[in-house]
């Protein structure tokens, strides 16, 4: 058993160092044997535009068009790699930072911030996508994702050897490994032998507390105690994140039980636009972390090998560009939506009790003689 | 034709009602992009960098630098299309464009009613070459219309046109640009005229200072009293600092204790961490065992870590110490907190000490370490003053004054020896702390400074 600490970047599963030169591993870098440049260069180009698109959403929020703004600036490897290795058939329960992931589900990216504009709670149809709406309780979606997957298998979406198997994917960050949702989550999946592949961003903040304060040990460790197989990965690795997934998903999907991935990264940004990361990190940490952007890692690597020109930077470029202006068009044509749509969505099924009372609601609206019922 | 849009104070945290405007990083007339930064605002004193919300030009900026500002209130206005076609046609040069403007009475009749377009004028400030001379002229100020920011209240409702580098040269003069008149072609201001308000503003003698003027308190001042004198805005920290001392000062009845103790064992202890290997990454000073000292009376008296609630007409009684420092910063005066500074170790303390000073010094202070002290050090002794008479701060029952420490004739164990000696001094809220509380708290600080083992039996 492993002595270090939780930061440790000792075992960690890479396949691309941080300076851009491509590694293998003897367990793993057979599952990233199929990433060609073709498909390197659509993760390079995914990271870069999900990148533009948290940056506008950014200076959308402190222009006092969004309430709040979550960024993943720096785990976008982690999410892309992954991403990309989920087939139609599995199914991805997020938090709420998982925007790059939204986008290799097919989620279009501006259609996330009507949460953030406080328009919806969710804004997408998860079935449509095979990817369910943001969690904001922290590690909660770990037993709904968990009940998921042991349904699948019950449903007999797992095990036939059939592009049609299917996993469920449970994103959650480090903070949340100290919930007891996410513990108990872990323990009904491993007895249950459940389809779940736990992907733990470790971005080394749960707001402001390290992970230092969560975990004596790395994160990876506690999946042995439930009997769940673990890895640890350089999650500002594109290309490691890929293939331990491919690993994890196979090993789900085939009836295996679940997995336990802890992909290290680190949050560039601050932890939501309310929050000043200054208070609790050093310039230093921040400029080591930055050395090892993932897309600038990807990009070194790809131009190493001539897979990279300076036109393809330029699309994405203006591709991420046209994106953020898009994005803003989007955002501020959005109006408020009547309030009673909040009722819509409280049961599948038509329901006495929400009628009565989206009843009620509709009659006290009107009751305001100077002001409509969405003004 | 062109389309103004004005920009709100955004909140640029969760439940923020309000942001001082710093610096503005954009200027009337400015062509400006989507996202360009537009204004340093400071949230409880942190600063935010806000993004322009729109590609055109500024026409208006509402509120000034050192402004408190309600979130949701202007303080932006910009033409979103400054190359459109005109509003109107305005024959013959001198506009009487006020009638252009829409006379509704709703608020977004309102919001465009102040920069209305020139006739003929591209519109575009920055890119307005190819405007014709005398096409346009300045238009005169309509009563009761939105001060915009500029000198004196002289200044356009509208952009102001003139070349990049004149602007510069404006800016570089201290000429604010919406008060010179203009007298190119299509309403330009030019080189000259800038010179010329420079020249006049001289005689009149109105006075701006730069920051890094070697009387830098006379920043943003403007003379008076025919030179004898210069009068400064009170702005931002300066501001909340007057705010803070005046309702403490008549809110609390202050009373000061005093006392001179021999701190030559504090003088050991300190030469002896320096020496120590754990305590080489931080400073050593005797603020740190002052703070120590105070945080251990602190726990023997814990009714002085209190405070008076007027509303409800209750005292708290706080089970933390949030143990504020006040720091000099570039800024003005802060008093930041060491958060449950109670819990730590005399390293971690140090550590967060040595943070806090550096914070402050570097003007990085973030708002969270401002709010929520509950007892308060000011250091003088740095400053070679022996002690004083602190006020509190607000919300707070208690101020312990460190004074210098000096080598003096003392008397040691029947003789006359020289110790070091210093003053101390505790300010507390007589509503709630009486004499006789204060008087021990400050003789248990002046006790462990004096014999720093007694902390091992306190603590």
């Amino acid at each position: 058993m492993s002595t270090h600490g939780p930061l440790s970047e000792e075992g960690l599963v890479r396949l691309l160092s941080h300076t851009g030169e491509r590694l293998d591993h003897p367990d793993f870098g057979r599952y990233a044997a199929d990433l060609d440049p073709v498909r390197l260069r659509r993760m390079w180009h995914d990271m870069t535009v999900v990148r533009a698109f948290d940056q506008e959403a950014t200076s959308l929020q402190r222009q006092g068009e969004l309430g709040l703004w979550v960024q993943a600036v720096g785990q976008e490897a982690a999410q892309i790699g992954s991403g990309h290795a989920l087939r139609p058939s599995d199914f991805v329960f997020p938090s709420y930072r998982e925007h790059a992931v939204a986008h290799t589900r097919g989620v279009d990216l501006p259609e996330i911030l009507r949460i953030f504009r406080g328009l919806q709670h969710g804004a997408w149809d998860p079935a449509a996508h095979g990817f369910h709406l943001y969690t904001l309780v922290i590690g909660a979606h770990a037993l709904h994702a968990t009940g998921y997957a042991m349904a699948m298998a019950r449903d007999g979406l797992v095990g036939t050897g059939q592009d049609s198997d299917g996993a469920v994917v449970c994103y959650f960050g480090d903070g949340a490994t100290s919930q007891g949702d996410v513990n108990e989550a872990l323990t009904f999946a491993a007895v249950n032998d459940a389809p779940i592949v736990f992907f733990v961003q470790n971005n080394q903040f749960a707001i402001s507390e390290s992970t230092t304060r969560q975990s004596r040990v790395p994160l990876a460790q506690r999946g042995a105690g439930f009997g769940v197989p673990s890895v640890r990965v350089d999650g500002n690795d594109v290309i490691a994140s890929y293939a331990v997934t491919q690993w994890a998903l196979q090993h789900a999907r085939s009836g295996a039980g679940p997995v336990l991935i802890e992909a290290f990264t680190y949050r560039m940004g601050a932890h939501t636009t309310s929050d000043d990361p200054t208070r609790y990190r050093s310039h230093a940490d921040e400029a080591y972390w930055a050395e090892r952007d993932p897309i600038a890692r990807l990009e070194a690597y790809l131009r190493s090998i001539g897979e990279l020109s300076d036109e393809a930077v330029e699309a994405a470029r203006a591709e991420a560009k046209e994106l953020g202006r898009r994005t803003r068009e989007t955002v501020k044509a959005w109006s408020r939506p009547e309030t009673a749509t909040m009722f819509d969505h409280v049961y599948a099924e038509p329901h006495a009790t929400v009628a009565a009372e989206r009843a009620w609601f509709s009659r006290y609206e009107r009751s305001f003689a100077d002001q409509g019922a969405h003004a | 034709m062109p389309t103004f849009e004005t920009f709100h104070m955004p909140d640029a945290g969760e439940g923020l009602t309000e942001a001082d405007v710093v610096t503005w990083r954009v200027a009337v007339g400015d062509t400006v992009e989507v996202n360009q930064p537009l204004v340093e605002i400071e949230t409880a004193k942190s600063l935010v960098e806000l993004p322009c919300p729109v590609d055109g030009v500024v026409t208006e900026l509402l509120v000034a630098e050192g402004d408190t500002v309600e979130v949701g209130a202007p303080i932006a206005r910009f033409d979103t299309d400054p190359g459109g076609e005109p509003a109107m046609e305005v024959p013959g040069g001198v506009s009487e464009a006020d009638e252009a403007v829409p006379s509704v009475p709703t608020a977004e009749a309102a919001e465009q009613e102040a920069p209305a377009p020139e006739a003929e004028s591209s519109g575009a400030v920055l890119v307005g070459y190819g405007v014709s001379a005398g096409s346009a002229r300045r238009r005169p100020r309509k009563e009761g219309a939105l001060e915009p920011v500029g000198g004196a209240g002289e200044s356009s409702e509208y952009p102001v046109l003139a070349k990049p580098p004149v602007r510069k040269l404006a800016r570089e003069l201290g000429v604010e640009i919406t008060t010179v008149t203009p007298s190119g072609p299509g309403g330009l201001v030019t080189r000259e005229d800038v010179e010329q308000a420079a020249k006049a503003r001289s005689t009149r003698a109105l006075t701006t200072y730069d920051t890094n003027d070697d009387q830098p308190w006379l920043e943003s001042g403007y003379s008076s009293d025919g030179g004898r004198s210069t009068r400064v805005p009170v702005r931002s920290v300066r501001k909340r600092t007057a705010e803070a001392m005046v309702k403490s000062a008549f809110t609390a009845p202050h009373v000061t204790v005093f006392h001179t103790a021999d701190v030559t064992a504090t003088m050991d202890l300190v030469k002896r961490l320096k020496a120590d290997r754990d305590f080489q990454d931080v400073r050593v000073t005797p603020l740190l065992i002052v703070a120590k000292a105070l945080l251990l009376a602190v726990r023997r008296h814990p009714e002085i870590n209190a405070s008076w609630d007027d509303e409800a007409r209750e005292i708290v009684y706080k089970h933390y110490v949030n143990l504020g420092i006040a720091a000099s910063t570039p800024r003005g005066l802060l008093v930041p907190n060491i958060k449950d500074a109670h819990r730590l170790p005399l390293h971690e303390l140090a550590v967060e000490i040595g943070e806090l000073t550096s914070l402050a010094r570097e003007n990085r202070t973030p708002p969270g370490a401002l709010a929520g002290g509950t007892i308060s050090i000011t250091n003088v002794g740095p400053l070679g003053i022996d002690t004083g008479t602190p006020i509190l701060n607000p919300g707070e029952s208690a101020i312990l004054a460190f004074g210098a420490i000096r080598e003096q004739p003392w008397v040691h164990e029947g003789e006359i020896k020289i110790r070091w000696v210093t003053q101390l001094a505790l300010s507390f809220d007589h509503r709630l702390v009486d004499g006789e509380l204060g008087a021990r708290v400050l003789a248990d600080v002046g006790r462990v400074m004096s014999d720093p083992a007694q902390g091992l039996v306190w603590g």
